[in-house]
């Protein structure tokens, strides 16, 4: 059952210029994205920098201007204009990119952790401090470190008291933007493992953006890639990774350093062969604006954006 | 450029008329009457009501600002109800003092701020750095009128080096050579004390800068080129640091030009801010009302000139 | 046969000062590149590896640095800075790991290239400068480098001023090229983009390359040899395949195995426990490694590791590799491991 649904979203940016700062055009950030979160799946969205993938997971949050399209969750209408808008956002949370600068550094951790706690609830004192000793203990940090700040901890222990701010109001989606990029792969790994790790003991759904290759392959059941605001291609994680079918999917994944040092050059020419491929092939996949065409179902889990024929 | 230019003109518009409209309300507020000075507060309360009524100030508020407005816009700001003068001829001759006075000190404190800053930056934590922050300290804890006054007492009467009053010495014929150097030894002093004082703004802000840009990993960049160090500090960190500097320009003399008040009024010095305190201590109010207003003018003009200067040396702004 | 010997670095030790006391961040560290070679320095955040590049380009002002660095048998570490500026640039140069800050934000690209060859060709007229800064740009894959010349560093994408670095770089012809992160900052295609510029022009110019990352998948890609570091020290040091198919030292063989895969299905990836210690509280006797493979017998561990080699050209610090296993992996086998060693 699909527990997100994002049914062509477009976030259109505004640029203002002129003389009277009017708006004189628009950076299409999203422009028509359809897809589905199901429950208790991790679905990872890849693209380069640029492709409006923080611009999606914002959307979701309700942090973006929605230009058009809808979005549900669990059948209720996030963006509905008309009736009463459902607040969904305590079962909706983010974890941001930098753990560096996400949290701010001048709160202590007990007040960032309980800063939706107390948005949404209303506790006393004692009960929130036993609340946020709890989360901490969950997310594998000492419960004594609540009166301390963020610049007193690594990377992975910051990424971590993001997450347990993320989880303090029991949410059932968490969308986690580039969670790793800014850390050391020994670090990476701890968090994706602990990722993992709270998505089973809460029965968490994960909708987890990154443009790393192969930290999506290890964490998703499906992925999305997106291209300048579309989805060139969906499905399964095996199909994305043996059997792309979009030239842009082909170039990311031949993109990604192969670690076993004796096929370098067999994987250099591979690249290679796929960049000229893309630059030949260029306009079977994209329509006059270099934009992608609409997803089309290949398999019953497998769409690709390929133009119409005949 | 243009574009921001023109923009930042367009904004200038409401700035202005918002000030005048400020200026015009307190000057609504003082007694008697502050545009036209035709009032006489020591008349009858009838006869008062009278002449309001034929001076058309029992107008709505509107008609009245539109009347003024359109006469300062003409350069009529009435008439000094203390010297019997129009306000502008009064104003005039201070407003070119006083310009000379800010364009002098402006030049002290970039000659004076940007060696300093940038010893004090370059060799940060040396012992020149050490005293050179010592003294922006405590040209912070002075103010100025106190410094101001130890300046002309020992320089002025103690020494008598420089003349402790005026602008320019009595009987020299206007532009000739020792009219301006007269000029000069006038200004001088009361320049300098403003410069000594009003630099360490200054000095802060380059040293803190050229700190700052010390760290930043285009440096780096530079050294790992091969270029010396001379040619790091000069092409990279100092042109980097000053830029901001060169756009404050606009700022500081806007903040000279109001801060000359004590100044001005301890040297003698007659100029607008002397103008100012004397016209407020004999309730001369249609030219205090012209001062305010000028110099509102002033801070306006001021952050425009900045703007306009940041945005020709700053290329992210100049490329929009 | 092996190319020629161009960097030999003989005991290279580079301190800072903590409160008044120095501390090794790069602590008796040996190596050696050799002509169109790519020499892969990896470890974690904070192991020394930029300590050891900045040693090399002589770009610590405040470090102190002991050993030989000796490119073409000059030793750098003897010279002094204004030597130095006529190696910078020239013999050497690097590339760094943040495009976004490393280029001057208020010059112009054409000035910013231009000024490396300034400084190295007192000869070159402005007009030559300007062309041939043209041509550089060209050469590292700019689109429009007449346009791309007289445009600030603001109006070009991440990758676009990666390359303006690269075109820095390379403008002398260096002959020793060292790369701090390159590509750290940039994403998956355009990574791909700068790497493969890399190994041409090192082809091209057949210059050494030091090539510093965390990221072990670029390594696979670009490395011949690799040395990897932690706590200051090398591990483990020998050629590429050694490195990745028959990895010795603990430590490396911990970094592998966080990495995740692309070509198999992994269910948990390994944690390396706790974190490289702080300069300050580097263990400076005995092993500095063994409080983050806490569950290896205390008695498995020398008091004195030092550099052996284990097979022809693959050096391992210490022997304790001989009997290290991860926690999960099934104890028997190692018991085995012990053993035979
Ligand atoms: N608030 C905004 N106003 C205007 N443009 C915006 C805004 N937010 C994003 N954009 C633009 O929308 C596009 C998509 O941005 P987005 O941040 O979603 O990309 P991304 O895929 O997350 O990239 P990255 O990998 O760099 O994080 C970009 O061109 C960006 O410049
Ligand atoms: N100038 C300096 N003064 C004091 N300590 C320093 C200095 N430069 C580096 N260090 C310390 O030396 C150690 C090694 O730092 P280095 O920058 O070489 O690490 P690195 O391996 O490049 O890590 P990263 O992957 O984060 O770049 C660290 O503990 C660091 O804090
Ligand atoms: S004693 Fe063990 S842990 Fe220490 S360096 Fe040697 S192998 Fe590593
Ligand atoms: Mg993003
Ligand atoms: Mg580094």
């Amino acid at each position: 059952m699909a527990l997100l649904k994002v049914d062509d979203l477009k976030i259109h940016f505004p640029i203002h210029g002129g003389i009277l700062n009017r708006k004189i055009d628009e950076v299409k950030a999203v422009d028509g994205v359809s897809f589905e979160v199901r429950e208790g799946e991790t679905y990872g969205l890849v693209g380069e920098s640029g492709s409006g993938k923080t611009t999606t997971g914002k959307a979701v949050m309700g942090l973006n201007n929605i230009t058009d399209g809808d979005i549900y969750f669990e059948d209720s209408h996030l963006n509905a204009k008309k009736g009463k808008k459902i607040d969904v956002r305590n079962d909706i949370q983010m974890i941001f990119q930098d753990p560096y600068s996400s949290l701010n550094p001048r709160k202590r951790v007990i007040d960032i952790v309980a800063e939706p706690i107390r948005n949404y609830e209303k506790l006393s004192k004692d009960d929130e401090k036993k609340r946020v000793q709890e989360l901490l203990e969950r997310v594998g940090i000492s419960s004594d470190s609540i009166m301390k700040y963020p610049h007193e901890f690594s990377g992975g222990q910051r990424q971590r008291i993001g997450v347990a701010r993320a989880i303090a109001l029991n949410p059932k989606l968490i969308i986690a933007d580039e969670p790793v990029s800014a850390l050391d792969v020994s670090v990476q790994a701890q968090v994706l493992n602990f990722l993992q790790d709270i998505q089973k003991e809460m029965d968490l759904t994960l909708f987890f953006i990154a443009h790393d290759l192969g930290v999506i392959k290890h964490m998703c059941d499906r992925i999305g890639i997106m291209y300048q605001g579309r989805l060139v291609e969906e499905g399964l994680t095996e199909e994305i990774f043996n059997n792309p079918q979009h030239i842009y999917t082909k170039r990311l994944v031949a993109a990604i350093p192969d670690v076993d040092p004796r096929n370098r050059e067999k994987h250099r020419e591979f690249r290679s062969q796929i960049k000229e491929e893309y630059q030949q092939s260029f306009y079977d996949y994209f329509n006059e604006e270099g934009l992608a065409f609409n997803l089309k179902q290949i398999t019953d889990t497998h769409k690709v954006a390929l133009p119409e024929r005949g | 450029m243009w574009k921001f230019i023109v923009r930042r003109l367009i904004i200038t518009l409401p700035q202005l008329l918002l000030m005048s409209l400020l200026v015009f309300f307190m000057a609504s507020l003082m007694p008697g009457d502050a545009f036209t000075s035709q009032v006489d507060p020591s008349l009858s309360p009838e006869a008062i009501e009278e002449q309001r009524e034929r001076l058309g100030l029992n107008d709505p508020w509107y008609q009245q600002y539109g009347r003024w407005i359109s006469n300062v816009a003409e350069g009529d700001f009435g008439t000094s109800t203390a010297h019997y003068r129009p306000v502008t001829d009064l104003i005039w001759e201070r407003m070119i003092n006083t310009i000379w006075l800010s364009l002098l000190s402006v030049i002290f404190i970039y000659a004076i701020g940007i060696p300093l800053g940038i010893i004090s930056g370059r060799w940060n934590d040396r012992l020149v750095d050490q005293i050179i922050t010592g003294y922006t300290y405590l040209g912070f804890a002075t103010p100025i009128f106190i410094f101001a006054l130890v300046v002309l007492f020992f320089f002025g009467f103690t020494l008598g080096w420089f003349p402790t009053g005026g602008s320019v010495a009595s009987g020299l014929e206007p532009g000739s050579f020792e009219y301006i150097m007269s000029k000069l030894h006038h200004l001088l002093l009361p320049a300098l004390s403003i410069a000594l004082i009003g630099v360490v703004g200054t000095v802060q802000y380059l040293r803190s800068e050229i700190i700052d840009t010390k760290q930043k990993d285009f440096i780096v960049t530079a050294r790992a080129k091969g270029a010396p160090e001379s040619r790091v500090y000069n092409r990279h960190i100092f042109r980097n640091s000053v830029l901001p500097i060169a756009a404050f320009f606009g700022y500081e003399i806007t903040m000279l030009i109001t801060g000359s008040v004590f100044v001005e009024q301890i040297f003698s010095y007659p100029g607008m801010g002397n103008l100012f305190i004397e016209s407020i201590l004999i309730r001369d109010f249609p030219v205090v009302t012209a001062v305010v207003l000028l110099f509102g003018l002033a801070a306006i003009l001021g952050a425009l000139l900045s703007d306009i200067i940041l945005s020709i040396v700053d290329p992210r702004i100049r490329i929009k | 046969m092996l190319n020629q010997e161009l960097l030999k670095i003989n005991n290279l030790s580079t301190s800072f000062q903590i409160d008044e006391e120095y501390y090794a961040a790069v602590d008796d560290v040996s190596l050696t590149v050799r002509e169109n070679e790519v020499l892969a320095i990896v470890g974690e955040s904070g192991s020394g590896k930029s300590a050891t590049a900045f040693s090399i380009m002589g770009l610590h002002n405040r470090g102190k640095i002991e050993g030989e660095i000796l490119l073409q048998g000059q030793d750098l570490a003897k010279l002094s800075t204004s030597e130095m500026n006529k190696i910078r640039g020239k013999d050497m140069s690097m590339i760094f790991q943040d495009p976004l800050t490393a280029l001057n934000p208020l010059m112009e690209i054409g000035v910013q290239i231009g000024e490396v060859l300034l400084l190295h060709n007192k000869n070159m007229s402005k007009t030559e400068r300007r062309n041939y800064a043209i041509e550089l740009l060209g050469r590292v894959g700019i689109p429009r480098p007449e346009r791309t010349i007289d445009q600030f560093p603001h109006e070009l994408s991440g990758g676009m001023r990666q390359r303006v670095i690269i075109a820095i770089a390379i403008a002398n012809q260096p002959k020793l090229l060292i790369a701090d992160e390159p590509t750290t900052a940039l994403d998956v295609t355009i990574q791909a983009q700068i790497l493969d510029l890399m190994q041409e022009l090192k082809d091209d110019l057949n210059s050494g390359v030091i090539l510093i990352t965390h990221d072990l998948g670029v390594v696979a890609e670009m490395a011949d040899r690799v040395a990897v570091m932690y706590a200051g020290q090398i591990v483990e040091e020998s050629d590429v395949e050694s490195i990745f198919v028959n990895p010795q030292h603990p430590y490396t063989r911990s970094l592998l195995s966080s990495i995740p895969a692309t070509d198999y299905a992994q269910d948990r990836l390994h944690v390396i426990q706790g974190i490289v210690p702080s300069l300050k509280h580097l263990p400076r006797t005995g092993c500095r490694f063994k409080e983050r493979i806490p569950w290896i017998d205390d008695d498995a561990h020398e008091d004195h590791p030092v550099l052996h080699e284990v097979s022809e050209d693959h050096f391992v610090r210490c022997t304790c590799y001989q009997h290290f296993y991860f926690p999960d992996e099934n104890k028997e086998d190692q018991a085995n491991g012990v053993t035979e060693g």
